[in-house]
């Protein structure tokens, strides 16, 4: 009782100190409609991590990708939907529960091969209904998750490979076993802090023996060891109670990285890949007595490349001899692993293998360019094109329209593609323009001019959009000089103030003004130098990896300020920040003002602020000294002192910050599980979650002129938020409003083709932003109860049309394109074209008045013409009273053949109950047919069964092609109206005869039967 | 201190729908219908008529729409002069009409038992849910529409989909002020999108003949307005026929 009265006074004060804050902006609460969009793109795709094939279903395939999350295929593989965007996005293993395999999946977070890019994990998740909703089920350190085996005799029985932390010792590594489905977890086998469970695997026959192999690794910002003599494999006979080395004919001294595996059709056959210390003895082997003894048998390149990259083997699932491995380029043994010859063309850097187990020629490879099937054993391959699980570092915009965004992605090389295209935005859309790793690629500010660069900066290119002429740049080593360090992603920018120039960072910032011919080096080195952490030529441990990933003590990013071309900030991997006011002549390193800071926390970004040359924000990430809290500071006086901006609203390291040209308290956060956006500088964050999944955000930009904000993930390709304007005007006096519209720019009537679009179902294509109106407001309350309306109006109040409501809590965004009602048409046999047409508004001011309950509320906007259009007004006006007068025609039209119509019923009405009338109400009907069939189509169907064309459907065409146009109609158009409006003119000519001499006559002796009876007027026809 | 008074008011609120979260998916589908007229008045149904209206690239289109306990339903749409029935079943077998030819066509096979299939949901899913042999398990809080809400999986029963029967699953989510449902959730079985949920919202509850219907649907991207509602219409039996020519 006394524990429980405390809790309510704890929750009281909370609800007091939510009370003082001054806006607490909480994502799902406020963001409602607004949404990013992702347009990949996927033509390059990016890293797979773990795959698992369905046991039963041959056409149900999970893909755990290394930084873009959890994907399903229903349709062996030729498309796959994303499943679990609300977690992170980093997999380690994705698994099927056997007895369930239809609703129970497993996924093991963190991927496993340990490059320097690599993400972390967040624990071990579950899901019951097929992947449509996911939990978290523990293991929240665990940081990555090798394997996940779930017993095949009993559900509840999970056994989880825990590889652990990376860059830091840990306790959560080793076996860990669930007895009740994943609640509860015990450490059923563990070594030491330095070495995890790389692989586990089961004996398929019999649930009781199990292997995994244990691996000893460690992962510096400048350094990497793989490899100890903690590393060992291990086989289990009882069920996990005792696990024994089986080392038998494997190579003495210290161990790496160990892959295992089983094959399914012979459980005593065993293959594993070994890293160890002597060359000769690194590679395949092999056992025939599930484990007592080991025979070497290759040690081929493919065999022994990179184990920290590609430890995994694969066998057939029917034949025990066939047997893949990942690598490089992939490879299969047909001779029970003596030999063996590489895959076919695919991306390279595999790093799984599948095998379907019913066709065991199609198989499944994930590699660094996204996921790959064929039908051959890999002989020829497919890549699947609906994979927008690229991994950018960086992306710009230029100022086009639409913008471009250009960027580089790991082991994919540099880009760049519109954010917007006719169709969508689709693969071939994208332009490569760098090879190797691609990080920053920059456009020139005026000329048609790209610079790109690969890994270590070992080239920079300048290329010539409009001469295809390409260049190396990159700055070299000059005489007097030392030896220059470049990071793996290293930074590049070019000048805000000069056009031509470029900025290079490697330990010293390094300045050209004539884009990169000449360098010039404007800095002493601004690194600590270290020299402990520039011996990358004996990194690796036992498998030598110098590929300059861990280079280190380099500047990581370089910041002019928009204020004064003097000013210029460099931040070093290291955790150097250094500061120049006088163009390079003097630095400061200010690192140590920053309280708070461990020291060496890598320095990832620095924003220069558009309001104040002293302002400045900057980014640590501190995952690589195994530190995952969020850093992000400001400095309003060059750095002297700096003010921590994060709340414990965020949860993760953050990358990068992207602060706002017009509000300076709106800023945009990248961090490694997602986008958080704040309004008051940094008091409140709150997450956005509107299609941005949690993935590593590495960078941020955003448009001026569009308000864009583009967001470049490494995992799902690149998000956009388009217009963020709307965020600048989110006050307390907003959130505190019932209706609160939000002032909008002007709208233009794009005048776009609707070709475009080449792509087939399978391939992904990147949705457009908006072009139709959007009314935008915030309701305080969702209007789950009464009656909520709103309609478009002209300024003196005329109603144009009505739409549909949003009623969400938060923002609410109604689309309206420019339409006013479509004609009413004549019916006929078939349906015609122009009742689906609308005219559009002309240019003018309109109100958007939402009515709920007895309150009203208005909002005015703006909607203009397309300002790249060459249409004159004049013209405009034109095409508008002629579609007026056509519109009025098509109707004229409708409402005769309704009378007609209504006639010829009333005949036949009146002809069941008076025989007498038969005759004389044919005779009339036929008269009226007769009108009526030049009026509109009474037979045929809509496609090749069409009947000949009749009025409707001649005045329709016209209609409908000048009311879709902008321009005045064209001559020949004119000469169609004038021809067409003759045959109006004659049809109605008849009509009226007809309406004069035969229509009172019926109304007349019906009068007798139904005396109620009226036919509509004109205005109850059209609205009715 | 009269805010204090206050504060302490809404935090006893909260403290107090903290304990609600306790709530069963039952207690929360008999507030539920206690909220919208009460389960009597629902049973009491043996048909409905929606009159709707509907958005096509900015042209209104009404849409009527009836359903009713033994099954058959139609949904008419008028336009351009003409009444045509977009779709219907009669209990039995289902038919629609072609736009090219404008005829009616039967529906697969699959579909109409599947339609069969999910004659229960008449007049709701959850009323006399176990009868039906559906069930309801409570998953917890989400905010969905900017509000908290409960969600609560309702599996019924199960459906075909390209030869194969498959478990038939949505995810409602019922406002924890209101216990009324806002959101559901149902998996896409078909297509290049399935996998993925499609999302429908329900909004603007009114009163019709003392229960409460949503006017304000969002079906996967297509909004509707209900303009009326008509309960136990009299309706011709004809209309669930396929018409044939």
């Amino acid at each position: 009782m006394k524990k429980n009265y405390g809790y309510l006074i704890v929750f009281i004060l909370s609800c007091i100190s939510l009370q003082a804050q001054e806006i607490a902006l909480k994502g799902k609460e406020l963001f409602g409609d607004l949404k990013a969009r992702q347009i990949g793109p996927a033509i390059m795709s990016g890293r797979v991590s773990d795959l698992a094939l369905h046991p039963k279903n041959n056409q149900v395939i999970l893909l755990g990708a290394a930084g873009g999350g959890v994907w399903k295929s229903s349709d062996g593989g030729a498309t796959f939907v994303s499943t679990f965007d609300k977690h992170i996005q980093s997999i380690g293993c994705v698994t099927f529960d056997p007895n369930n395999p239809d609703n129970v999946l497993w996924v093991g977070t963190g991927e496993t091969w340990t490059r320097n890019s690599v993400s972390v994990g967040d624990g071990i998740y579950k899901s019951t209904d097929g992947g449509l909703n996911w939990t978290n089920m523990g293991l929240p350190k665990s940081d990555r998750i090798s394997s996940i085996i779930v017993d095949p005799r009993n559900s509840d029985n999970i056994w989880v490979g825990v590889l652990g932390a990376l860059w830091g010792d840990s306790e959560e590594r080793g076996i860990y076993n669930s007895t009740d489905g994943g609640k509860t977890w015990n450490k059923n086998y563990y070594i030491d802090t330095k070495t995890g469970c790389s692989d586990l695997v089961i004996d398929p026959t019999n649930p009781d023996v199990m292997y995994a192999s244990f691996w000893e690794f460690r992962r510096t910002a400048w350094s990497f060891s793989s490899g100890g003599n903690s590393s060992a494999l291990f086989k289990t006979v009882d069920g996990g109670k005792t696990w024994n080395k089986i080392h038998n004919g494997y190579p003495t001294g210290q161990l790496g990285r160990i892959a295992i595996a089983v094959a399914p059709s012979n459980p005593s056959i065993l293959y594993s890949v070994i890293e160890c210390e002597k060359d000769e003895q690194k590679g395949l082997y092999k056992s025939e007595d599930a484990g007592k003894t080991w025979k070497h048998l290759n040690n081929d390149f493919a065999l022994v490349v990179r184990p920290f990259y590609f430890s995994r083997i694969a066998i057939d699932p029917k034949n025990p001899d066939i047997v893949y491995k990942g690598g490089l380029s992939g490879s299969i043994s047909r001779d029970g692993g003596k030999t063996f010859k590489n895959l076919g063309n695919m991306h390279s850097d595999i790093h799984d293998i599948v095998i379907d187990p019913y066709d065991t020629s199609r198989i499944y490879v994930g590699t660094d360019g996204g996921l790959y099937r064929s039908w051959n054993n890999g002989s020829t391959l497919a890549i699947v094109t609906n994979l927008p699980i690229s991994q950018y570092y960086h992306i710009t915009l230029d100022d086009k329209e639409p913008y471009n965004i250009y960027g580089g992605l790991q082991d994919n090389g540099s880009w760049y593609g519109p954010s917007k295209s006719d169709g969508g935005i689709e693969a071939k859309d994208w332009e490569r323009v760098g090879f190797g790793d691609g990080f920053r690629v920059l456009k020139h500010p005026s000329k048609n001019i790209i610079y790109s660069e690969m890994q270590g900066a070992e080239n920079i290119w300048r290329y010539n959009l409009d001469t295809k002429e390409l260049k190396t740049i990159q700055p070299l080593q000059e005489k007097g000089t030392e030896k220059l360090r470049f990071n793996w992603n290293a930074p590049i920018a070019t000048g805000l103030h000069n056009p031509d120039r470029i900025y290079a960072g490697s330990q010293f910032v390094h300045v050209s003004d004539d884009m990169g011919a000449s360098w010039k080096i404007i800095s002493p080195d601004l690194t600590t130098n270290d020299k402990k952490k520039l011996d990358q030529e004996n990194s690796g441990g036992l498998s030598k990896d110098n590929s300059g990933a861990e280079n280190h003590c380099t500047l990581f990013t370089i910041a002019e300020s928009p204020l004064d071309k003097n000013i210029i900030w460099a931040g070093a991997d290291d955790g150097n920040v250094q500061i120049t006011q006088d163009g390079g002549k003097t630095w400061k390193n200010v690192t140590a003002n920053i309280i708070g800071l461990p020291k060496n926390t890598w320095c990832y970004h620095i924003e220069t602020s558009n309001f104040s040359k002293g302002s400045a924000y900057a980014v640590f990430d501190g995952h690589t000294n195994n530190d995952m809290n969020t850093y992000v500071y400001k400095t309003t006086d060059f750095g002297t002192t700096w003010t921590s901006i994060i709340t414990k609203d965020i949860d993760g390291f953050a990358r990068c910050i992207q602060e706002d040209y017009v509000n300076e308290n709106l800023l945009f956060l990248g961090t490694e599980k997602g986008l958080y956006i704040t309004v008051d500088g940094g008091k409140n964050w709150s997450k956005f979650e509107n299609e941005v999944p949690s993935v590593s955000i590495m960078h941020l930009d955003l448009h001026k002129k569009t308000n864009d904000l583009v967001m470049a993930t490494h995992g799902r390709g690149i998000i956009i938020l388009d217009d963020i304007s709307i965020l600048r005007q989110i006050t307390n006096e907003v959130i505190a409003t019932d209706v609160h519209f939000f002032k909008t720019k002007s709208f233009a009537k794009v005048e776009n083709s609707s070709f475009g679009g080449t792509s087939s179902e399978l391939e992904f294509v990147g949705p457009n932003p908006s072009t139709s109106v959007q009314i935008i407001y915030y309701l305080k309350k969702r209007n789950t109860f009464g009656k909520i309306e709103m309609e478009i109006q002209d300024m003196s109040g005329t109603k144009i049309v009505s739409l549909p409501v949003s009623n969400k809590k938060g923002i609410n965004i109604v689309t309206w394109d420019f339409n006013e009602k479509g004609p009413k048409v004549a019916a006929g046999k078939t349906l015609d074209y122009s009742g689906f047409t609308t005219p559009l508004v002309p240019a003018g001011k309109y109100k958007a008045v939402l009515t709920k309950g007895k309150d009203k509320f208005e909002h005015e906007f703006e909607v203009v013409n397309d300002p790249k259009s060459p249409i004159t007004d004049s013209s405009r006006k034109e095409q508008r009273s002629t579609t007026k007068m056509l519109f009025d025609k098509v109707q004229d039209l409708a409402y005769m053949v309704y009378q007609i119509d209504e006639m010829i019923q009333l005949n036949t009405n009146i002809s069941g109950k008076d025989k007498g009338y038969l005759k004389t109400a044919t005779k009339i009907n036929t008269e009226l047919n007769n009108l009526k069939n030049t009026m509109v189509i009474t037979t045929g169907d809509s496609y090749v069964g069409s009947a000949e064309k009749q009025l409707r459907e001649k005045l329709g065409a016209i209609y409908s092609s000048v009311a879709s146009q902008y321009d005045a109609p064209s001559p020949s158009q004119k000469a169609n109206i004038e021809s067409v409006m003759d045959s109006f003119t004659k049809a109605e000519t008849q009509f009226k005869k007809l309406q004069k001499e035969v229509f009172p006559k019926v109304i007349e002796k019906n009068q007798k039967i139904n005396p109620e009876y009226k036919v509509k007027t004109f205005t109850e026809f059209i609205e009715g | 201190m009269k805010t204090t008074k206050n504060l302490l008011f809404t935090c006893l609120l909260i403290a107090t729908s903290f304990i609600t979260n306790a709530q069963t998916a039952d207690e929360i589908i008999d507030n539920y219908f206690k909220n919208i007229g009460g389960k009597e008045k629902f049973a009491k149904i043996d048909g409905f008529k929606m009159n709707m209206v509907t958005n096509y690239n900015g042209i209104e289109i009404p849409v009527e729409v009836f359903n009713n306990k033994s099954g058959k339903m139609y949904v008419k749409i008028n336009f351009q002069g003409k009444e045509i029935t977009q779709m219907a079943f009669n209990g039995n077998k289902g038919w629609s009409t072609n736009f090219m030819t404008m005829k009616s066509e039967e529906m697969d096979s699959e579909t109409s038992e599947n339609m069969l299939a999910q004659i229960g949901d008449f007049p709701d899913p959850f009323l006399n849910y176990k009868q039906k042999g559906y069930k309801v398990e409570m998953l917890g809080k989400e905010t969905k529409e900017g509000t908290e809400c409960f969600k609560i999986k309702l599996t019924k029963k199960p459906i075909k989909v390209d030869g194969k029967m498959v478990d038939n699953v949505s995810f409602y989510y019922f406002e924890t002020e209101n216990n009324i449902p806002i959101m559901t959730e149902t998996e896409i079985q078909q297509g290049p999108m399935k996998g993925q949920m499609s999302t429908s919202t329900m909004g603007d509850y009114q009163e019709v003949e003392g229960m409460y219907f949503p006017f304000t649907m969002n079906q996967g991207g297509q909004a509707m307005t209900v303009k009326k509602i008509e309960i136990n219409p009299t309706v011709d039996a004809k209309v669930f026929e396929m018409k044939t020519e």
